[in-house]
């Protein structure tokens, strides 16, 4: 079947199978950044923003984003590096293979509510599993991070 | 993985409904569980486009369409304020945001998971479904009703004020629960509820909310083992987590 | 120090922040075959006839190999140094299958889908036969796991397939019977942990292809390149010298790709097809034929006075190696030897005595902790329940037995603790969590308890006289350098602490030094990054290289200002006549290496040393537990490393919380359970609960750093003992709120609740 969607601000047409997901979709079109590391919904390595909305790409047929608006980080490079770096300043982003999901996410919750609390950054980001950091390194540098988004985005991140 | 030959977005519940009485078609929820089984689907059906992922209220009920996420019922407020929480309080645990955001109502109560926090929470509540060809069934009898080739288009919650508390048991926080409790007084009704037994949700109304009734309905409710606990825990927990319920509920009132 | 101790970030952060593809899938070739293995559903057969005419009739399908395509040469999986340990018990594909999972064919197609329908219709013809599932009826039993004639043990462990036992070995010190029973008091208990899965986030996975010369170039997430050459070539019994292997970066290692789990079945379709090939495990497969923890009773005796000295300790640890043999030996020794010498102060008398058998279960391998997680949880919790019998405080009786620096430790092969200070460790780890106010427990009401545990740690750096480790650093010529290691960074950020040693030694700035990872063509060996030997062995290797190349450059300089080399001083950005004043730059020096020059500005060094000097942790917990339901929440967790040196404050603090939390999982949420057949029901992380963010709790690390003399700037290692404290800690505060020790992990919330164990 054919689908169209708007792949990170372009079109994109594509041949596809009907139970191609999202997941593969993406990665077919160069979105690297994406991972799978779990086949069962359980670690979000995959999140996608759907019309800004984080989804878990591998559940999702590629099918069903028919019309819509598909981001991954490649689409969000400036948002990335930005908190990104509050990440790798704690060292935190360690073997990084769970990160753009993690990033992917704590973007959308830094949309929404842009000063979480603790409590508020764990329960929205609890779909998000890493194994290397023990979580604590992440969560200092989303507060470097809303100390920084707090002052302006001057540089106190460090 | 589920295989697929072909996504039909439908136009219409009636076009949906004609395909989904050949047994190899299958309605698409979040295909959250569905997508986990082996199962060959020709025709996948979709009901994206039917409008249907909407939270309505009137003066009497909320009105959930099917392809309403969790998501969805967890962040609405005026369905929160209704039953204090017990939604949200039912779904925050559920995996993951990005789980929960495709994750649909529908699906989940369709289904009847034994594992449901979603269905535990519903059946304290005055619910219905609405079934395309059944029409409005309360929650009570479709979770004891054999699935079939019909389609659930809406979940009904009537506007009955009262007071109302969810508990579970997780082994890590966002697991499948150990075991589900949801209690609800409203209307003179006092419900418990007991899930994730590991079998399909019981509901029990009940005179009282004291220990008694809560010690009662632990060893009259069937219970089993699975990887996640063996039944005496199960049993266990549900004595210790309706007792915290009632009392939440007596301190409220 | 300028570089060394600085909280440098790794230098691939932005790369991995921002999504790069630089992990193996995301560079393997377009065009590369799907490799796939159809695996044995039973836990013990005989493969007796493959039928995969339908599969060869699918179009894109490549090729199909079954046990009879395969070379007949057993070698181990192991990522160790030759010769290993680990017996030789493994082929590509053998027709007796030994665990459910176990690969019976391999299936090469264009693409995933065809691959798959391949996978469906290739029918086996199976000899069921009784299966060994309870590792401690292994012993003589009459189900051999690896009855063939050509299994191998090329090391004197006291294997003997014939047994079921792939080593069995003993270790002491003065007659631990005497003087237990001399003893005032003495308690003897079995702890039990079971297998655990390292679940590092990017699955077992490599892609091959063939090069310009013919050769097999092996791509893998692997810990361990040069193994994986020398396994590899064993295994397909092709020379050394027509495979090269490299890693790009890595999700995750944790031990699990100390083996060669992945990289020989698309290596010899590679080999077979001369095509590209690339082999991604799912989740699933990662999980039922990965390398996890070998599950072990350890039982311990251990004597004491009433006044609380420690006199004897008497360790058996009884392994279950699962259906292949790899890392069995070398994890069961470390269960004693890294955990006895903890309490060498006033320790008369030791044995360490182990069985490590085979079964059809899970083959097991190399998770961080290594065996000594298993002895740390069994001795530190038998410490504990000594105290509570004799009535002290389980740090004062700590305090009162711990080694301390200087101490000859005949339990740790006889080495000095020139490094230690794990009293302190101890002391502050308490001071950080509220000991004195808050043990043991305190009644919160609502049936709820607040509780503290402790725990001490130790581990190794290295394995002594085996790893090797080196470092090639060259002068570029624009005064930056090159550091070539074949140490794999997978996450740890070794890429960075070594170049930040680097730039210590040659004066310069840890920007200024660049570092190419883990190739066997363009990398000096190395054994890889396991045993907690990279920062340790590879560190020293390259402060020898840098030191090397700085006399070189002094040389190079000495020819230009035409002085005596003697007279050089290099400062970094220049190398100066001290008598004359005059210099040049080191770009000068780096353009002046490539013109008729024969003093070679690229040094290549190796290290290796004869001790493993342990790194030391304390851990202290305090939970919260409700006694109705069983729930664990843990509170604060305090964490006091003695590492050494600490090179990059920043990644040795995440080591401590990543081996914390995973320390958290096994101890009370990773549950591996079997069917009654043998099959692993946890295959996925939907039924392998990790821990997710909202069951940490809060960390807080410090460090008390020594000074190991026999390390690069006096550090010693931190990778593995991160991982030792949680079980004995939780364990202990568990006890202290409901008075119940639980032996056997995990430590579920229904066993807390019922009071099981």
């Amino acid at each position: 079947m054919i689908v169209t969607m708007i792949l990170n601000g372009k079109k994109i047409t594509d041949e596809i199978a009907a139970d191609m997901t999202l997941f593969d979709f993406v990665r077919k079109h160069g979105c690297y950044s994406v991972k799978c590391g779990c086949e069962t919904t359980n670690c979000g390595l995959c999140t996608v923003f759907l019309d800004d909305t984080p989804v878990l790409s591998c559940a999702m047929l590629a099918a069903r984003a028919e019309g819509r608006r598909v981001e991954t980080l490649e689409g969000l490079q400036k948002e990335a590096e930005e908190f990104g770096s509050f990440i790798a300043d704690q060292g935190a982003e360690q073997c990084g293979f769970c990160n753009p999901g993690m990033i992917m996410n704590a973007i959308a919750l830094f949309r929404e509510n842009p000063e979480p609390t603790d409590e508020e950054i764990k329960q929205y980001l609890a779909g998000n599993l890493c194994r290397c950091s023990g979580y604590e390194g992440q969560l200092r540098g989303m507060h470097a991070f809303i100390e920084y988004k707090k002052n302006g985005g001057a540089a106190c991140g460090k | 993985m589920i295989k697929i030959r072909e996504l039909v977005k439908v136009e219409s519940l009636e076009e949906a409904w004609e395909l989904n009485q050949k047994r190899t078609n299958k309605i698409l929820g979040g295909m959250l569980w569905l997508r986990l089984g082996n199962r060959n689907v020709q025709k996948a059906i979709d009901l994206s486009d039917l409008g249907l992922d909407q939270i309505e209220e009137t003066e009497e009920a909320f009105s959930i369409g099917c392809m309403a996420t969790l998501r969805q019922i967890e962040l609405h407020e005026g369905l929160n304020a209704l039953c204090e929480g017990l939604l949200h309080d039912a779904v925050c645990d559920i995996v993951g945001t990005q789980f929960r955001n495709l994750a649909t109502v529908g699906g989940s109560i369709f289904g009847r998971f034994g594992f449901s926090d979603v269905m535990t929470a519903f059946l304290a509540l005055d619910s219905y479904v609405e079934l395309y060809k059944g029409g409005i069934v309360p929650m009570s009898e479709f979770v004891k009703m054999k699935r079939d080739n019909d389609i659930l288009v809406r979940v009904i919650v009537k506007k009955c004020p009262g007071h109302f508390a969810y508990l579970s048991h997780r082994n890590t926080r966002t697991d499948f629960p150990v075991l589900t409790v949801a209690v609800s007084d409203c209307g003179g009704v006092k419900k418990a509820v007991i899930g994730a037994r590991p079998g399909i949700a019981k509901l029990y109304e009940i005179e009282h909310m004291d220990g008694e009734t809560a010690k009662r309905l632990a060893e009259e409710t069937p219970f089993q083992s699975n990887m996640r606990a063996s039944d005496t825990f199960r049993r266990h927990l549900a004595g210790v987590l309706l007792g915290r319920a009632f009392a939440e509920i007596q301190g409220k009132e | 120090m300028r570089e060394v101790g600085k909280r440098e970030r790794k230098k691939d952060a932005i790369a991995l922040v921002t999504g790069q593809p630089v992990y193996v899938d995301d560079l393997a070739p377009k065009e590369c075959l799907v490799v796939k293995l159809l695996r044995s559903p039973h836990a013990n057969a005989i493969v007796e006839d493959v039928n995969y005419a339908a599969a060869l009739k699918i179009p894109g399908i490549e090729a199909v190999y079954t046990w009879k395509d395969v070379p007949k040469n057993r070698f181990a999986t192991a990522g160790q140094t030759y010769p290993e340990w680990s017996p030789y018990d493994h082929l590509i594909l053998d027709q007796h299958v030994r665990f459910v999972g176990d690969p019976v064919a391999i299936v090469a197609g264009e693409n995933e889908a065809c691959v798959d329908k391949a996978l469906r219709v290739i029918r086996v013809k199976y000899q069921v036969l009784p299966a060994l599932l309870d590792y401690h009826e292994a012993i003589d039993n009459e189900i051999l796991v690896h009855p063939e004639d050509n299994w191998e043990s090329r090391f004197p462990v006291g294997a003997d397939n014939r047994r079921n036992l792939c080593a069995h070995m003993e270790d002491g010190d003065g007659d631990v019977e005497a003087v237990l029973e001399d003893c005032e008091v003495k308690l003897t208990r079995t702890y039990h942990v079971p297998a655990v899965n390292q679940a590092m986030m990017e699955t077992f996975r490599t892609y091959c292809y063939i090069d310009t010369y013919g050769r097999l170039v092996v791509v893998s997430s692997t810990q361990i390149v040069f193994h994986v050459r020398r396994i590899v070539s064993t295994a397909l019994g092709i020379p050394r010298a027509k495979v090269r292997a490299m890693k790009p970066r890595i999700g995750g290692g944790f031990g699990a790709k100390q083996t060669v789990v992945t990289e020989i079945y698309p290596a010899f379709v590679t080999w077979m097809t001369k095509k590209p090939s690339k082999l991604i495990y799912t989740r699933k497969e990662s999980q039922i034929a990965g390398s996890p923890r070998h599950e072990m009773d350890v039982r311990v005796s251990i004597g004491a006075d009433r006044d609380g000295t420690i006199r004897a300790i008497d360790l058996y640890n009884l392994s279950n190696t699962g259906a292949y043999g790899d890392h069995g030996p070398t994890t069961a020794g470390l269960t004693g030897h890294k955990a006895i010498p903890l309490y060498t102060a006033n320790l008369e008398a030791f044995r360490h005595v182990f069985d490590v058998v085979y079964t059809n279960q899970l083959a097991t391998g190399a998770y961080r902790g290594y065996g000594a997680t298993q002895g740390i949880f069994a001795l530190e919790s038998i410490v504990n329940e000594l105290a509570t019998v004799l009535h002290m405080d389980p740090v004062e009786l700590r305090l009162k037995n711990v080694v301390r620096e200087k101490m000859l430790m005949p339990a740790y092969f006889g080495e000095v603790a020139e490094s230690c200070r794990l009293d302190e460790c101890l002391v502050r780890a308490c001071e950080m969590i509220g000991w004195k106010e808050k043990y043991p427990a305190r009644d919160m009401g609502n049936g709820k308890v607040r509780a503290v545990g402790v725990g001490m740690a130790m581990q190794g750096s290295c394995i002594s006289n085996v790893d090797v480790g080196s470092a090639t650093i060259m002068l570029n010529e624009d005064g930056t350098y090159k550091l070539a290691i074949a140490a794999a960074d997978m996450g740890t950020g070794c890429d960075t602490i070594l170049a930040q040693m680097a730039a210590e030694c040659l004066h310069v700035t840890t920007d200024e030094i660049f570092v190419s990872g883990a190739d066997t063509d363009s990398s000096p060996y190395d054994s890889g990054s396991y045993a907690s030997s990279t920062t340790y062995i590879t560190g020293q290797a390259v402060v020898k290289a840098a030191t090397e190349l700085e006399k070189r450059i002094c040389q190079v300089a000495a020819g230009m200002l035409e002085c005596d080399p003697e007279d050089v001083e290099f400062d970094g950005r220049k190398a100066t006549d001290v008598k004359t004043g005059k210099s040049v730059t080191s770009e000068e020096i780096g353009y002046k290496a490539q013109v008729c020059n024969k003093i070679a500005l690229q040094v290549t060094e190796s290290h290796s040393s004869p001790v493993s000097p342990p790194p030391y942790m304390a851990g202290a917990v305090e939970i919260e537990l409700d006694k109705e339901t069983g729930h664990v929440e843990i509170l604060d967790y305090a964490a006091v490393v003695d590492c050494g040196t600490v090179v990059n404050p920043n990644l040795a603090t995440v080591q401590v919380e990543g081996g914390l939390g995973q320390g958290i999982g096994m101890t009370l949420y990773e549950n591996i359970q079997y069917t009654e057949k043998g099959k692993l029901r946890n295959s996925s992380l939907m039924q392998y609960k990790i821990p997710t963010r909202q069951d940490m709790g809060h960390f807080r690390v410090e460090f008390k750093p020594s000074f190991e003399p026999t390390g690069p700037f006096g550090v010693k290692s931190i990778g593995e003992i991160v991982i030792n404290t949680p079980a004995p800690a939780l364990a202990h505060a568990i006890y202290n709120a409901t008075g119940v020790w639980h032996r056997n992990l995990p430590i579920t919330s229904e066993k807390i609740a019922l009071g099981t164990d």
